[in-house]
């Protein structure tokens, strides 16, 4: 009997681990290590953050389905890796700290055969003065990246709009909070939900709503923007974005990093060296993504943390990790199997795989401060990830240690993204979006580096329809209900 | 006066943008044509998946 453990029970590691218990059996053991009681579809904290959602809508309870998937589940944090065992056994190991089920704080070793990393990100408030702390979100701002976060940031939004109703103009401050951020495309949609509130509220006119970005274009979010067919044209992204941002009144701030945080003000640094202060009422600015900082030790106990993670707390995998300049970046630098070069058990999937280099250009400063978005593993790819890896451990463990490993690269897959500009079954509108494939391939397609064919926007209820849609059919998939496998990542 | 006016007078950088006219935000969100367009929609992404897995 083999067991695999899944640490992180998010859309990838939930994804891992559902599929390869199901393909497993019994016989062998899945056993999923995560912090959190509960389950959370990210994407719809942002109506838990305009308040069109409750946090209970957009999470639920664990156990119960781990339960009936025969998942060992474990509510704990894994701290560390020891893949050679220790002076005693020979046999890999990870250690965890349980956060709940009765056992908070105290310290286990669980053995694997397999390992996958699915811990996502840190939410690396620290990063910016006066953002947070460490991973802790601080008080002058708020955050939608968790349901407690948008929960909270729907309650100081009510103030702002209350005050507001009362006459008093207020400013609105949505964005990154750091010069290397990802995640723009969260920011995007909670600005212009927020602004639709307004409207629906009456009270538009007393809101400046302004946009704080480290994209050197609107549009970029995170994939150097995208080239899309549309009215017989191939247009850039940069103008549907700012065409959206026009008509809808939200003036923006780009190329900007977010350089300290107060009360009431961010201060923040922009491309082309200049610094300035903008002041708010409210602000949401997204903070810059890190590896859950997770250490490594070798079986004399000395670290080797730096073998298997990139300084940025990402987990190594077989991707190119040759630092070269943007002109030489190419669709094969990026993973394909997501197995760690040094441990052939180890594998991460999502957002905890350290990608070789960004999408979008990297720029800096004159004074030499770095300002461009980090790459993005937005949903679609960190599910098709997740399965590629179960599938690849489940041919491992049936076929043996030369099967072949399940193969799906960014560079290949494409992304089907809905950003939501507003929420309502008749009034709602959402920008419904399809890249081919994900990282640019300017071999394939020198011009803009993915298929026009493929790669389409564009803004209406339909795209709210189907982003409402989505919302249920993968909490309904996340649950096991039945047929979920039938729904695609 | 057109809504179009008032947002490219708001600001010099949405002069240089394209704002949608009061047709094509109609359009955004009638029934018909969005129901229409949820199919096609729904089509393109499904291929865009069966590519993807
Ligand atoms: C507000 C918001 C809106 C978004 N909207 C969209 C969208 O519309 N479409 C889209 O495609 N993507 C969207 N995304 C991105 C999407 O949520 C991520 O791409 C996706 O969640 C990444 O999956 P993951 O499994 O890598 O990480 P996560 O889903 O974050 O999962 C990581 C898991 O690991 C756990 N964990 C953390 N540390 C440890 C540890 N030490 N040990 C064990 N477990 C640990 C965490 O608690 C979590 O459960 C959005 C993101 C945000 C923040």
């Amino acid at each position: 009997m083999a067991r695999l453990v899944v640490l992180g029970g998010g859309v990838a590691g939930h994804t891992t681990a559902t599929f390869a218990a199901k393909w497993l059996g019994s016989g062998h053991e899945v056993v999923v290590v995560t912090p959190n009681s509960k389950w959370n579809w990210i994407p719809s904290n942002i109506w838990v953050g305009v308040g069109e959602m409750k946090k209970e809508e957009v999470v639920f309870d664990l156990a119960p389905v781990y339960a009936k998937a025969g998942i060992t589940y474990k509510q704990a944090l894994a701290v560390s890796i020891n893949p050679e065992g220790n002076a005693d056994s020979d046999k890999p190991f990870v250690t965890i700290e349980y956060t709940g089920q009765g056992k908070a704080g105290e310290s286990e070793t669980i053995e694997y055969d397999y390992l996958v990393n699915a811990t996502g990100p840190k939410l690396n408030f620290g990063a910016t003065p006066g953002l947070g702390e460490g991973g802790q979100m601080g008080e002058h701002t708020v955050s939608v990246c968790t349901a407690d976060h948008a929960e909270h940031a729907y309650h100081e939004l009510q103030k702002v709009f209350e005050k507001a109703k009362n006459g008093e103009k207020q400013k609105i401050l949505v964005g990154t909070g750091h010069g290397l951020c990802t995640c723009q495309g969260a920011a995007f949609e909670y600005i212009f939900n927020i602004e639709h509130e307004a409207n629906k509220a009456g009270i538009r006119d007393n809101l400046d709503i302004k946009w704080i970005s480290n994209e050197s274009f609107l549009g970029d979010f995170g994939m150097g923007g995208l080239h899309m067919k549309v009215g017989g044209y191939v247009v850039s992204s940069r103008l549907f974005a700012e065409s959206l941002f026009a008509e809808r009144g939200v003036d923006w701030l780009i190329g900007a990093h977010t350089s300290k945080v107060e009360k009431g003000k961010v201060e923040y640094e922009l491309l082309d060296g200049t610094k300035g202060e903008e002041t708010f009422d409210f602000a949401m600015l997204i903070p810059p993504f890190a590896g859950v900082g997770l250490k490594a030790y070798a079986k004399d106990g000395s670290d080797i943390t730096d073998k298997l993670f990139a300084p940025n707390g990402f987990m190594k995998v077989d991707a190119d990790y040759t630092p070269k300049p943007f002109e030489e970046w190419k669709a094969s630098d990026w993973p394909k199997n997501y197995q760690t070069p040094d441990y052939k058990n180890i594998f991460a999937a999502g957002i905890s795989f350290a990608p070789p280099h960004p999408i979008s250009k990297i720029m800096e400063s004159p004074n030499g401060t770095p300002i461009y978005p980090t790459p993005p593993r937005t949903g679609m790819p960190a599910g098709i990830i997740g399965k590629a890896v179960a599938a690849s451990v489940y041919d491992l463990i049936t076929k043996g240690e030369d099967a072949h490993l399940h193969e799906i690269s960014m560079a290949e897959m494409g992304a089907a993204c809905v950003a939501s500009a507003g929420k309502g079954v008749f009034d709602g509108t959402a920008a419904a979006m399809t890249v081919y494939p994900v990282v640019p391939d300017f071999e394939k397609y020198p011009g803009t580096g993915r298929d026009t064919d493929y790669t389409f926007g564009e803004i209406g209820l339909a795209g709210h329809w189907i982003k409402h849609i989505l919302h249920y059919m993968f909490i309904y998939k996340a649950k096991l209900l039945p047929g979920w496998t039938l729904i695609p990542e | 006066m057109k809504k179009e006016e008032l947002n490219f007078a708001r600001n010099e950088r949405f002069q240089l943008t394209m704002i949608p006219s009061a047709f094509v935000k109609k359009m955004r969100t009638c029934l018909v044509w969005q129901f229409f367009r949820f199919m096609v929609i729904n089509i393109k992404m499904l291929i865009v998946v069966a590519k993807s897995h």
